[in-house]
């Protein structure tokens, strides 16, 4: 069922329209990018416990094979990215800016990387359990960014239940296509992992949401649903941050997440389009997750498209296939919107990288010192979450911090940065947020 | 390539920024306000001109000088200075002495702006401030109207124009009598209204061919001023929305209850300094509430009480004062009207 041409363009209110800057990259077919001279692995470059390392300085590796076990239930496995020796296991930089132990692997240059691990499984004779044990195997976690844990999802808490299954495709975010090439170029492969999760939620309804930007991607999707599999597709405003769950959830189901509640507080539970796709190819062949789509784009890129990368490639060897120009730039790790600045050229693609940005100097604002605010309330109009930027980023000006977490709602922020973006002020407010809750975060810990 | 000739710059998302600016707010405000002054000095001539002069002039140098000494980087450039220039001039009468314009315009500066701390900081209207401290400063000059389209305008100033500092305004009612035009007299709508029972034209209200203030009068040009800024999304619509909406109730209310002594609300909305106050002043965003819900409150305590003072208090017109203490209730219409955020159950909410 496709409603993409009735009147009902779900939506949810406030929020922004930044430029969108997708057509650098959103007609460039996947292409695979050469594996690297060495990978880096993180043990910790998902949300929860960090893997605990199987291998040891010296060990040799074949690609798909495990090189870290989950440390718990929220927590997943890793697998070697590439056939090759371990180096050591040291301190690196990850995209979220902390040193975290990772798995150095120099890569065999003549080996040909295919993938000798796996064998298939019938997923069809599992239950919901072993279903949600298959999926932790995979190590396969939210690759939209937020990098949580997918099996966990499928284990629905004591008391609640799912109705909804709500496959995101929105990808909100500007300049980012990798979501829209999969749908485009994989729909099967969504359909997949859409079945093999269904099984273990046990929903009655699934909906693929998806912006109105992206009509090819609703379209290839429509064509390869079966009316037996009871998928819908449902189109939604372009509009940031339609891609967040609460958000999504507002426009298709129109239900509220409760403040500080999970979509399954509502019956609904979210994944994205590539999540799903992993799903449905790793699940079945019972694989790890050792590759993902990513969008190297950007006006400081030579050569802007959508790469198939080897998880665990520093971004040197990603800027050095793509073409970075010369001169100042901002390389970041994500979209524009929430993505962090890069520290360090050794960082590696993690699991929940969706792409690279590389801005030059002069696309960026030269005036960035914050001026004083002048309650002009635009922020309050952006807020998605309804929340008031404008009296927050007075309180935590002068640190009340308590305040803003008990009166004024901090804690519901989910930083997506509509606040900043319209501040004509150029008031880093998220970022007062963000520290701000962190610091909210540690009173709390060191008070109980 | 080789990574070491890059330099990596470090910033915290978001990466993208809205082209939009407090200059360039600012300077869309001072774009908008441009017809209005220029129709002001087409009305009353060279003393409308030398006043909005004077006025921009006293502001700015004191914004310089309080800037100078507070050791900041001046903010002259940021244009909200020009604006507060502009409105004092425009809410005072034409023919205002200048030496006073000037005070005012120090005054609406220092003890209205710098006093606080500058741009954003101000709990009142600047513009406003120094206007009330001229009226209650100088009673007479500040109600002293001087005719519109008199003669002689662009040659000559309104005598009391060229006061001596610190010296008494000559009486002009001679020499206003001698310029006016058939059908001009000196008085405002409002006051005629109140004093004498006489009501002005709609049209004539509408077109701006009455006495008043310097930039009060053209009732339709402050309209389309305030269209303009709504349009490029400058000005939140609700506030002016709110306070004339309620200004027309009110008045509505009064004009039923007693027609033969109240005015109708038509001449209520496009009288005096309403329009002037409704889009450039009560619109301020500093002065205003943030919440979706505070701005139509805010909104609302300004347009009624701008009636209430108008028919039941001493002046002719209440903008001024009403616009003040919407002021002054901001802050607390804002922690009354917190929204109701995302996922947040109604018992939860207050």
């Amino acid at each position: 069922m496709l409603t993409l041409f009735n009147g009902w363009r779900g939506t949810f209110s406030h929020g922004l329209h930044p430029p969108e800057h997708k057509e650098l990259t959103a007609d460039k077919a996947v292409t695979r990018m050469p594996f690297p001279d060495v990978v880096y692995v993180p043990l910790s470059q998902h949300t929860g416990a960090p893997a605990e390392a199987l291998v040891r300085p010296g060990q040799e590796v074949v690609r798909g094979e495990p090189v870290a076990k989950a440390a718990g239930f929220v927590s997943v496995p890793m697998h070697a990215p590439v056939t090759g020796k371990v180096r050591e296991i040291t301190g690196i930089p990850t995209p979220r800016g902390q040193l975290v132990p990772s798995i150095v692997i120099d890569v065999y240059p003549s080996a040909d990387q295919t993938i000798l691990y796996g064998a298939p499984q019938d997923i069809d004779a599992m239950t919901p359990d072993e279903l949600v044990a298959a999926v932790q195997d995979t190590g396969v976690v939210g690759l939209g960014g937020a990098a949580f844990p997918t099996h966990v999802k499928l284990k629905v808490p004591e008391g609640k239940s799912v109705d909804t299954i709500i496959v995101n495709g929105c990808e909100c975010e500007p300049y980012l296509t990798t979501d829209h090439r999969l749908m485009v170029e994989q729909p099967e492969a969504v359909l997949k992992g859409l079945a093999v999760i269904r099984k273990a939620l046990d929903a009655e309804r699934a909906i693929i949401g998806i912006e109105t930007n992206k009509p090819d991607a609703a379209l290839a999707l429509n064509n390869v649903i079966k009316p037996e599999d009871r998928v819908e597709v449902h189109v939604v405003e372009t509009k940031y941050p339609q891609g967040a769950e609460k958000m999504l959830i507002k426009s298709l189901l129109n239900r509220e997440i409760p403040a500080g509640g999970l979509p399954a507080d509502v019956g609904a539970a979210v994944f994205n389009v590539a999540t799903l796709a992993q799903i449905g190819e790793l699940v079945p062949k019972n694989q790890g997750l050792i590759e993902r789509i990513i969008t190297v784009t950007g006006e400081g890129i030579e050569k802007p498209g959508n790469y198939l990368v080897a998880l665990g490639s520093p971004i040197r060897h990603v800027l050095k296939c793509a073409g970075l120009k010369q001169g100042k730039s901002r390389v970041i790790f994500g979209g524009p919107m929430m993505g962090s600045a890069i520290v360090s050229w050794d960082t590696p693609i993690t699991k929940g990288v969706s792409g690279i940005l590389v801005l030059p100097r002069p696309e960026l604002d030269t005036t960035t010192t914050p001026r004083p605010c002048i309650k002009c309330g635009a922020c309050v109009q952006a807020c998605p979450i309804h929340l008031n930027p404008c009296f927050l980023g007075q309180l935590a000006r002068v640190r009340e911090y308590d305040r803003m977490a008990d009166e004024f709602h901090l804690m519901d922020c989910f930083e997506c940065g509509c606040c900043t973006y319209v501040c004509p002020s150029d008031i880093p407010l998220v970022q007062r947020f963000r520290v701000s809750k962190q610091i909210v975060r540690e009173g709390k810990a060191a008070a109980s | 390539m080789s990574t070491s000739t890059h330099l990596l710059e470090l910033q915290a998302s978001p990466h993208l920024h809205k082209p939009m600016t407090v200059d360039r707010i600012m300077y869309q405000v001072i774009y908008a306000l441009a017809p209005v002054c220029l129709f002001s000095v087409w009305q009353f001539g060279i003393s409308a001109l030398a006043l909005l002069l004077t006025c921009t002039v006293a502001c700015v140098l004191t914004e310089r000088l309080f800037c100078w000494m507070g050791g900041r980087p001046s903010t002259i450039s940021d244009g909200s200075i020009v604006i507060t220039g502009l409105l004092l001039a425009l809410t005072l009468p034409p023919g205002f002495p200048l030496w006073m314009a000037a005070v005012g315009g120090f005054i609406s500066v220092a003890l209205g702006k710098a006093l606080f701390g500058g741009i954003g900081f101000n709990v009142f209207n600047p513009a406003l401030v120094g206007r009330a401290f001229l009226q209650a400063s100088f009673p007479v000059a500040i109600t002293t109207w001087s005719p519109s389209f008199a003669s002689n305008r662009f040659t000559e100033f309104v005598p009391s124009s060229l006061t001596v500092p610190f010296c008494t305004p000559p009486s002009i009612d001679v020499w206003a009598q001698s310029v006016a035009i058939d059908g001009f007299s000196g008085a405002t709508p409002l006051a005629l209204q109140k004093f004498g029972q006489i009501n002005t034209d709609l049209w004539q209200l509408l077109l701006g061919m009455t006495a008043g203030s310097a930039g009060e009068t053209c009732a339709l040009l402050l309209m389309a001023a305030g269209i303009y800024l709504i349009a490029r999304n400058i000005m939140d619509w609700r506030i002016p929305a709110a306070v004339l909406g309620s200004a027309f109730l009110v008045s509505g209310v009064f004009y039923f209850v007693n027609p033969e002594v109240n005015p109708n609300p038509f001449f209520m909305l496009f009288s005096g300094g309403l329009m002037l106050g409704a889009v450039f002043m009560a619109s301020d965003m500093v002065g205003s509430p943030v919440t979706p819900a505070g701005v139509w409150i805010y909104g609302a305590l300004i347009g009624s009480l701008t009636v209430i003072i108008r028919l039941k208090g001493g002046l002719p017109d209440g903008v001024m004062y009403a616009i003040l203490l919407g002021n002054a209730a901001s802050p607390l219409i804002d922690q009354w009207t917190q929204p109701r955020i995302f996922g947040q159950r109604k018992a939860d909410h207050g």
